[in-house]
């Protein structure tokens, strides 16, 4: 499995990303700058970081999905690619409409910043074929724009297309149907806001974000 | 030409941000504050000198890039 990280002015957790690629696969990524008009030969899975790309000037996510490459993401995404996008890159996908719906201020306005129990909702998706349905595992947030926001007919159309990968037990910032994550109609592009990146060994206080990776790099390699 | 463009959030969409002026116009005495509702004002230069033209390009901008229309409305003034 290749991956690509992406890389905006203002990203902060690409490296923690590209940590957990690396950690999987054992192969280096591609660490690809917002300004490239193309993802590198043989990339299996593009990675879209947390931060504060373009200094959230507008909105979250809004510039960052307008850069150069994201044309290059977006054709990826058309083809059949692997996205995951975390935190701000779960902006940037709603942002270029990889994604229904919109991040917003959190409920309580408060920049969040602790590990949420989630509940895995689904799956059948490459990123969660690596968990047991129904488990609570932990992951760490750290946002200020993560209150999932789509209309009821799109909620009721995520939950029915079986769409929503993740679930806050205890949703901190008034996101709609307690949606920590959800998945594109071909179930191949994940935005989250939790951070799996952040969570791969027991020391970072939780290690169930590594299964997320594995579960990329199994599903790569029996493709 | 000039070009305003106001974006609010559409009515219906929780705006925490105008929660918390509220509650602050409250805390400071302002009685009779039902609700406040924060958004952004855009002022754009043009080049373009024929009204219409320039409301068409500006519309296309708004749809583009400058209000996210899944949870925002915008409102172009042309001067």
């Amino acid at each position: 499995m290749r991956a690509a990280v992406i890389v905006f002015p203002g990203s902060n957790c690409d490296r923690d990303m590209a940590v957990a690629f690396q950690r999987i696969t054992g192969q280096t990524p591609a660490m690809v700058w917002h300004k490239e008009t193309v993802l590198p030969d043989g990339i299996d899975v593009v990675g879209l970081p947390g931060g504060f790309s373009y200094g959230d000037y507008l909105r979250c996510g809004a510039i960052a999905a307008r850069s150069p490459i994201c044309r290059a993401v977006a054709d990826f995404a058309a083809t059949g690619g692997i996205v995951l996008g975390v935190c701000n890159g779960f902006q940037v996908l709603t942002e270029m409409g990889l994604l229904p719906g919109a991040l917003m201020r959190n409920a309580g306005i408060k920049f969040l910043c602790r590990t949420e129990a989630l509940e895995v909702v689904t799956t059948d998706s490459p990123f969660t074929v690596g968990y047991t349905l129904g488990d609570t595992i932990a992951i760490p947030i750290a946002h200020h724009d993560g209150n999932y926001t789509v209309g009821p007919e799109q909620l009721a159309q995520l939950s029915d297309e079986d769409r929503i990968a993740f679930r806050y037990r205890d949703t901190p910032n008034g996101s709609a149907g307690d949606i920590a994550g959800v998945l594109s109609q071909n179930r191949r592009v994940l935005g989250m806001m939790p951070h799996p990146e952040r969570a791969l060994e027991a020391r970072q206080g939780s290690a169930d974000g590594a299964a997320l990776f594995a579960g990329l790099a199994e599903t790569l390699a029996t493709a | 030409m000039k070009a305003r463009v106001q974006v609010m959030l559409k009515n219906g969409v929780l705006d925490p941000q105008g929660e918390a002026v509220r509650h602050a116009l409250g805390a400071l005495g302002f009685d009779g504050v039902d609700g406040v509702r924060q958004g952004k004002v855009i002022e754009l230069d043009l080049d373009e000198t024929d009204p219409e033209r320039a409301r068409h390009s500006v519309t296309q901008m708004c749809e583009k890039l400058l209000a996210n229309t899944v949870i925002e409305s915008y409102r172009i003034e042309i001067a």
